[in-house]
């Protein structure tokens, strides 16, 4: 996993709630047994007109957001299904972090594991963002892990919060399975335990 | 099967390991009141790591095509093994066809690519598996409980949102994505932060022609589809009680479109009777040390949950979503809303998406809605009880002319059965199509598709722009409920037809 620790870059406005994970990257393109090469088909139905060509109106079609790497959303952001395609097309885009007044927990937790950031911010605060994100390809904004603050264009910080152990397992980009391998002898313990307790479950 | 007597020694499962706290004791030593989520979290935590993060551990894991090739792929690179095999099982139901044309392979490459990697896969990590052909291959979700692969008091989890159905044995099942499919498979834990407790409290009795799935849809369209975010759900009250297991299978399966983790039904009579014989369900003196132990796990009576919602049965109508999120639900008699009504600019613009998306006019009545496709089907449902219900409605009458009607069974098992009790002749001889085990026309990613602009009456769960294919039109409802629209041909009450 790419480690996250400060980001500058174009944010795309997308003034919706409840973008859903079939929004995101919809049931027809997961037929595949690779975590890249989604970014094509993120926002699909929104991206794209039926006979194919790009919409103009969405905004990741238009100049500077092409190279968004931070989206800003409303409420419920990635409800829906539990494919980690969603934040692997996020991430096959170019996009390493989401702001939303809130996301659905199941999506919460797979951007964390793809080194994606997704940061809670009231909805007020979203909506001054997404002013900032109107402003185009001249407006940056910087994400600040370690300090744990949004930088907007004008110089002003936005502290935000995020649970010690994903911050740390971002900031150094660690794999939670290296990680959960030190407990073993803890899991060995408990397995044993739960076999004379509960041996039906070891059929 | 013990009756009814004092529970013996494996209480020990309920009590926390030596050095843990009860995830929410407020003093070390104080005992607290807990609830099912609470025991069933307490009895699987190997480590608590310092920001409250635990180790949790899996009892039950499954795995099925769409998730899980990347997961493998990790395990290889990295050169680790499945840590237990015999606690897993696989099967494949997303990418299939379910049309008969399986006994000759599958067509569409891609598919028959994450169907061919699943089996290498399986073959290579030693994972049980249960390959197309075989009589029990069906939705994962129908599959867990219906083998007894899936009981009370077990943590489950699969890469897929709905694993909270296996929640209404009584078990903590969620859905987990693809590397945390990987991290089960390399340590047979989850990482986890505890669950917010949430009761939803159905008083009273359901009126005739309702039905768990209008219990849901009422629900979520009470809470909205954020409602239960960071909360397990308990379901409890009168109306719950009297639910069978497909029931409850139905309403935990839905928690996930309520925004909650899980959703749970306390086990009980009705459960240990479901249970009981299933072919992975312990026997003989196994039986009865399981069964002290689930009768131990019902929430305390003085256990405290972070939210109440409380609804009485004897007010839900049949329930029909109108938009295109799970919480735009109206009762049938309901009419499509207005946008110019909405409280503020952003719903408005919503409500507009919604209404020019579903091809809809403000003020139209829900039953004057045509029906291109009818689907009964998906792992919510799709068990016997729902087929039943489905060729209740049929038996006599005609599929109107125009309307495509298809009833998809969520495995082999419920095929048979459903064959065994003549259901099928009833639905064929009414009209409609009877097929092969699968998620079916749940999602688009398999040949059962919606056409653009279609409209279907579907007893799936989620009505999301495009979820049955392109450009399809889907309103959720009931099993009954969409037998009767493939009898109309268009939206309309059951309860015409259960009078
Ligand atoms: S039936 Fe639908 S919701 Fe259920 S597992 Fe299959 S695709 Fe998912």
């Amino acid at each position: 996993m790419k480690a996250f620790t400060t980001l500058t870059g174009v944010a795309a406005p997308l003034p919706m709630a409840n973008v859903d994970t079939d929004k995101i990257i919809a049931a027809r393109f997961l037929k595949t047994i690779e975590r890249t090469g989604l970014g094509k088909n993120l926002f699909h139905a929104m991206r794209f007109n039926e006979d194919g060509s790009e919409n103009p109106d969405f905004v990741l079609n238009q100049a500077p957001y092409r190279q968004a790497e931070i989206l800003i959303a409303h409420e419920n952001f990635g409800c829906g299904s539990s494919r980690e395609h969603a934040p692997w097309a996020l991430l096959d885009f170019g996009i390493r972090c989401v702001i939303a007044p809130d996301f659905a927990d199941i999506f919460h937790n797979n951007s964390f594991k793809n080194g994606i950031l997704p940061i809670r911010l009231p909805r007020a605060v979203c909506d001054a963002l997404m002013d900032d994100a109107r402003l185009g390809g001249n407006a940056r904004i910087t994400i600040d892990l370690e300090r744990q603050v949004v930088v907007r264009p004008s110089g002003e910080e936005i502290p935000f919060e995020v649970d010690a152990f994903r911050k740390h397992c971002l900031l150094n980009g660690l794999d939670d399975i290296g990680q959960t391998l030190q407990h073993e002898p803890a899991i060995d313990d408990y397995e044993a335990k739960r076999r004379a307790a509960a041996p039906w479950l070891f059929a | 099967m013990r009756p009814g007597g004092a529970p013996p020694g494996p209480s020990v499962l309920s009590a926390p390991l030596s050095g843990q706290l009860p995830s929410r004791a407020k003093r070390p030593g104080e005992a607290m009141a807990r609830t099912l989520f609470d025991k069933i979290w307490d009895a699987h935590v190997v480590e608590r790591l310092e920001d409250g993060t635990a180790l949790l551990y899996i009892d039950r894991h499954l795995v099925h095509e769409v998730t899980s090739p990347q997961a493998f792929e990790g395990l290889r690179a990295a050169g680790r093994p499945v840590r237990r095999p015999d606690a897993t099982i696989a099967v494949v139901d997303h990418n299939i066809a379910t049309d008969g044309s399986r006994r000759t392979g599958i067509e569409d490459p891609e598919s028959r690519l994450q169907v061919e990697t699943l089996e290498k896969n399986v073959a290579a990590f030693g994972v049980p598996y249960i390959p197309l052909l075989d009589d029990r291959q069906g939705i994962v979700h129908v599959i867990g409980p219906e083998l007894g692969l899936s009981l009370p008091g077990m943590t489950i989890v699969c890469g897929d949102s709905h694993t909270s159905t296996h929640g209404a044995l009584g078990a903590l099942a969620f859905g987990i994505g693809t590397s945390e499919v990987e991290h089960v498979l390399a340590t047979q834990t989850v990482l986890q932060k505890p669950a917010k407790n949430m009761r939803v409290t159905v008083n009273g009795r359901l009126p005739a022609g309702c039905t768990s799935k209008d219990i849901t849809l009422a629900v979520i369209g009470k809470i909205g589809t954020a409602g239960g975010t960071g909360h397990v759900i308990e379901y409890a009250g009168e109306a719950i009680r009297a639910l069978d297991m497909a029931g409850r299978m139905t309403l935990c399966n839905m928690s996930i479109e309520a925004g909650a983790r899980a959703g749970m039904v306390a086990p009980d009579e009705t459960t240990f009777a479901y249970v009981h014989g299933r072919p992975h369900a312990p026997k003989g003196e196994a039986w009865d040390r399981a069964l002290a132990w689930w009768k131990s796990l019902p929430s305390d009576a003085d256990a405290v949950f972070d939210k109440e919602v409380v609804l009485d049965a004897a007010e839900i109508i049949p329930q029909v979503t109108w938009g295109t999120s799970p919480e735009d639900v109206l009762p049938i008699t309901g009419v499509v809303p207005n946008p110019a009504d909405a409280a503020d600019e952003a719903r408005r613009a919503q409500l507009q998406r919604m209404v020019e998306y579903m091809g809809l006019t403000p003020g139209q009545k829900l039953t004057e809605l045509k029906v291109d496709v009818v689907f009964i089907g998906s792992c919510t449902n799709s068990r016997i009880e729902d087929i039943r219900a489905a060729a209740a409605i049929a038996q006599g009458r005609q599929v109107a002319p125009g309307v495509r009607a298809m009833v998809v069974p969520g495995s082999g098992l419920v095929k048979k059965q459903a064959e065994a009790e003549g259901l099928d002749q009833v639905l064929v001889a009414a009209g409609f199509e009877w097929r092969e085990a699968g998620c079916s026309m749940c999602l688009g990613m398999n040949p059962d598709k919606l056409k653009p602009g279609q409209r279907s009456a579907s007893t799936s769960n989620r009505n999301f722009e495009g979820r049955q294919g392109p450009g399809g039109r889907t309103h959720l409802c009931s099993p009954a409920m969409a037998a009767a629209a493939a009898i109309k041909g268009h939206l309309a009450d059951v309860r015409e037809f259960v009078a």
